[in-house]
Formats: structure tokens, sequence, C-alpha cells
């Protein structure tokens, strides 16, 4: 079975705000408990602003670059991910469809590289 | 009788997307697929031109096509099948061989629908959708669509490998969307087809030939569509629409390259065979969507109230004003209400066309918007003002043709 990775991309979310928390776990927790079927694991991130970014331009064995924050800096950040394992791309549009982040931002499904 | 070269290459050609699809389907993979169909349709066009045409050709380009894939699979099986499989996807399962006897119809009509769905499927750019159907389904070589869309060929050679890949890596399924998603997704399809149809409407009937086929092959595409799905509201009206469409082609532009406008058209130059047509096919979509008016049905009705008025003039404008409140129920945009006001200003007279023109909003970057304004203002009486419509019109894109209609209509207000 095919395994997609699903990417939120929003505004930063505070998961830690007491009335987010609330609202927003509620939400998430009832989309998790509708795919549980296809959910095979999900993360919700802290803001980008604890991200490291980790380079080794040399190589390996290279010098070890961190710089803080996230890679790209765009408006909308890294937020969490879902891990699906669906039949193929419609299954997994479909659940994809139904994460809260849809509603207030973007969600990139991407196929896993099976090896 | 050995057929003409010309007649071979067509047959091959009009069977070619059927043959691909069958074999998309036992081998589940399009590159293979068409590796096989390509070997099938070279082989066809040497042995047909030297032996005659078989009773069945697209029987035989399905066997020729399958033993070629049959060949390649255990090719491929002895080679490292895994690392094929990490980059082209699946592996083709080189299990039982296929069976070689011809598919029937009904197999073949679900395996071109499957073919239709996968390559106008949503999560692809349009841009490659577009490739991806004149390729597989029109069945035009890559320097052909690349030619025919002002590509370079090996940027379109790796836009197609690219929109490949990514239905084999993310699974894009092949396969027809179930009945809740199906009205959207046939919409989808006839969005790129009507898009395909619009780059060749588009060039015109003037040098550039090969961009002008666009509408040829956008007339295949929707007969296929058409032919798969009989009873589809939208597949009829969007085969419709641009067999009315089409069918002014002769017309529609003058001495080098001039546009003629549709009121100054020499009827007597419109594809009747075209129009009967396409006015069976729209009264067809449309009895089949009393509901939900479908969009391109609707269309197709107005481009038919065109069709069948013998004169400009003599054009039943409360039809066609009738058939653009329904769109504008179902397709309610800026063009859509201008030409609407266009049909009131006929209808009812200039004073009431501009007083609908005026008060849509979004149009300023539109030139013909602002071309429908000063071609009322002249009939209105107000010179002064059409000529300032008219730069304005002119001071916007415009292709070399439309701006010369447009600087000559302008030079007559002075006289």
């Amino acid at each position: 079975m095919p395994t997609y990775v699903a990417l939120h991309y929003c505004e930063e979310i505070d998961w830690t705000a007491p009335d987010m928390f609330d609202d927003a776990m509620k939400a998430y927790g009832e989309f998790e408990q509708a795919a549980a079927d296809v959910v095979r694991g999900s993360h919700a991130l802290y803001p980008s602003a604890s991200a490291t970014t980790v380079r080794v331009p040399d190589g390996p064995g290279g010098d070890v670059l961190t710089s803080d924050g996230p890679f790209a800096e765009t408006k909308e950040a890294l937020t969490g991910i879902h891990i699906l394992e669906c039949a193929d791309l419609d299954e997994a549009i479909a659940v994809a469809s139904k994460i809260p982040t849809t509603w207030f931002g973007a969600v990139e499904v991407r196929p896993v590289r099976d090896l | 009788m050995v057929p003409t070269g010309d007649a071979v290459a067509r047959l091959v050609r009009d069977e070619r997307a059927r043959v691909l699809a069958s074999l998309v389907r036992v081998t589940g993979s399009i590159d293979l697929a068409e590796d096989a169909t390509q070997d099938a349709t070279v082989r066809a066009l040497e042995t047909w031109s030297r032996d005659g045409v078989p009773d069945n050709p697209r029987a035989w380009l399905v066997v020729a096509a399958k033993r070629r894939a049959i060949d390649i699979m255990r090719r491929e099986g002895r080679r490292a099948g895994k690392e094929a499989a990490a980059v082209s996807g699946p592996p083709p399962d080189p299990g039982p061989a296929p069976d070689l006897g011809p598919d029937p119809d009904d197999v073949v009509r679900d395996d071109l629908l499957r073919l239709i769905f996968t390559c106008c499927h949503p999560a692809l750019a349009v841009e490659a959708q577009v490739a991806l159907a004149l390729r597989n389904l029109g069945g035009l070589t890559t320097p052909e669509v690349a030619r025919a869309l002002l590509v370079p060929e090996a940027t379109m050679a790796k836009r197609l490998t690219r929109a490949k890949q990514k239905i084999a890596q993310a699974r894009i399924p092949y396969r027809v969307p179930p009945a809740a998603e199906l009205p959207g997704r046939v919409a989808a399809v006839a969005a790129t087809i009507y898009l395909i149809f619009n780059e060749g409407y588009a060039a015109g009937t003037g040098d550039d030939v090969v961009r002008a086929s666009l509408t040829g092959e956008a007339i295949r595409l929707a007969r296929l569509l058409a032919e798969v799905m009989p009873d589809d509201p939208t597949a009829l009206g969007l085969l419709a629409l641009l067999l009315l469409q089409d069918a002014r082609r002769d017309a529609r532009s003058g001495a080098g390259g001039r546009p003629v406008l549709l009121a100054d058209q020499d009827r007597s130059r419109w594809d009747r065979d075209a129009i009967a047509e396409g006015v069976t096919l729209a009264g067809a979509a449309l009895r089949r969507a009393p509901g939900r008016p479908d969009p391109y049905a609707t269309q197709a009705a107005i481009a038919a109230c065109h069709a069948l008025a013998p004169t400009w003039a003599d054009t039943d404008w409360n039809a066609v004003v009738s058939w653009y409140d329904l769109l504008l129920t179902v397709q309610d945009t800026p063009v859509v209400r201008l030409n609407r006001a266009v049909a009131v200003a006929e209808r009812d007279g200039p004073d009431e066309g501009l007083a609908l023109v005026d008060a849509i909003g979004g149009l300023g970057a539109y030139p013909w918007w602002h071309a429908t304004r000063a071609e009322l203002l002249r009939r209105l009486g107000r010179p002064g003002e059409a000529g300032d419509a008219y730069d304005r019109a002119l001071a916007l894109p415009l292709s070399e043709p439309q701006a010369d209609h447009l600087r000559r209509r302008r030079a007559e207000l002075a006289g």
C-alpha cells in the first residue's frame, strides 16, 4: 500500500495557547478518529522559531553549519505532518481534504518512495 | 486493395488512443504501454501499406502491442526489476501472459475512459494535462505537440516525462471516478479540451497551420469523450459547442487574416454539416440536464441561435438573451455579462446595451470591453467618446489583425 506524507503549511500555530488547544485539538482529533484506518502517524510541530537548520556543505565529515530558524523563510510554516497509507492519490487527496489545516492553510500531499 | 500511405496513417492514428488505453490496463504502466503501442503502430504502417489493412485493424494493433509488451516485460524482468520499479512506479506484473484475443467493445470503452481521466487528472498541472491529452489521446508526436503549443521540443519532452513520473510516483489511479465525483471530473476534462480548442481558435486560419490544427484535435478529443460518455450533458455540450464554433472557421477571417466579426460574416461559407450535427447534439445535451444547466450545452445553444439565423439582423435575440440569463446562473463571469449586454443591445437598442456594459466591473484590462463600448457609443452618435474607448482598447495587448481591425474602425469615425 503506498504511503503519503501530508505536510501542513499555514501561519504559525501556537499549540500551547489555551483557546487554540481546545478548538483546534478537537478538530484535529475528530479528523484522526475519522481517518483512523489510513493515518499511520502524526505530529504537531513547535513554531518554526524553534527550528534549527543543519547543513554540511563540505560533504561527509565536513563542518556542521547550523542556523536559527527554518530552511525556507515563507509566510506559511510547516506546522505538522500526517503519515497516510492509501490505495492511490485520489484516496490520499480525499483524506487530506479533511485535515483542518486545509481550512486556513494548505496541505501538501507527497508520495513516499518505497525502498 | 493496398491503401494509400495517408489512409493507413490516419487509420493507425485514429486507433492509437484505444490501443494505448488497453495496453495501460494490461501492463499497468503508461511508459511501457506507449513503447509497445509505438512499436505496433510502426509495424502497422509498414505491413498495411504493403499487404493491405486487416479486417479488424484495432485487434491487429492490440495483439501486436501486447506481444511487444510481453517481450519488453520479459527483458525488463531479466534486468534488476527492483531498480527499474523504484524509478518508474510499480513493476509490470510479468505473471500470466496477457490474453491476445480482441477486447470486447465495452472493455475498450472503459479503458479509454480511464485513460482520459488519468491524463486530465486535476492533480496534474493544466499544461501537463493538455500535453498528455494531445500526446496520448490525440496521438500527436512529441515534436508535434511542442510545435502546436509553441514550446521547445526538449521542454515538451521533459514536461511529458515529468507528468508520467508524477502519475507513477504519486499513484494517480487509472480508473473512472466514482459517480459522486464524476460531474466535476468530466468538467475538468472538458475544460482541458476546450483550452486546446481555444489555442487553435486563437491561432486562426493564418499561416500557423500547426497551431490551427489544434481545433481539429480538440474536436477529435471531444468526439472521443462523447463516444465514451454518450449520456453526459457536458460531453455532448462540449462537442456541440466546438462543432458550432468551428463551423464558422472559413468565414471568420478575410483577406490577410483580418478577423471578420460574426455580424459581418458571409454565412454561406459556414459549414452546414457541422452546424446540423452541433444543433442536434446541443439539443441532446440540454435534454439530459434539465435541472442544472450545463455551461457547455448552454453556450452551444447560444452558438446554435447564431448558426441557425439567416443574418445577424434576423437573429432571435430574445432567445440569445434568455440563454445568456441561464448561463449566468451557472457561470457568472464578467465576459458572459459582456456578451449578454451585446445581445441586449441588439434586442433593445444600444442605450440599454451600453448601460449594462458600463455596469460590468473588472473588465478594464479586457480590450473587448472597451471595444464593445466604442461600438455602442458610435451607434449612439457619440464619436468623441467612441474614439476614446477605441484608444483604450488599442492600448491593451491585442493580436496584430485584431488591432488593425480596431484601428480601421477608429479611423472610420472621423469620416
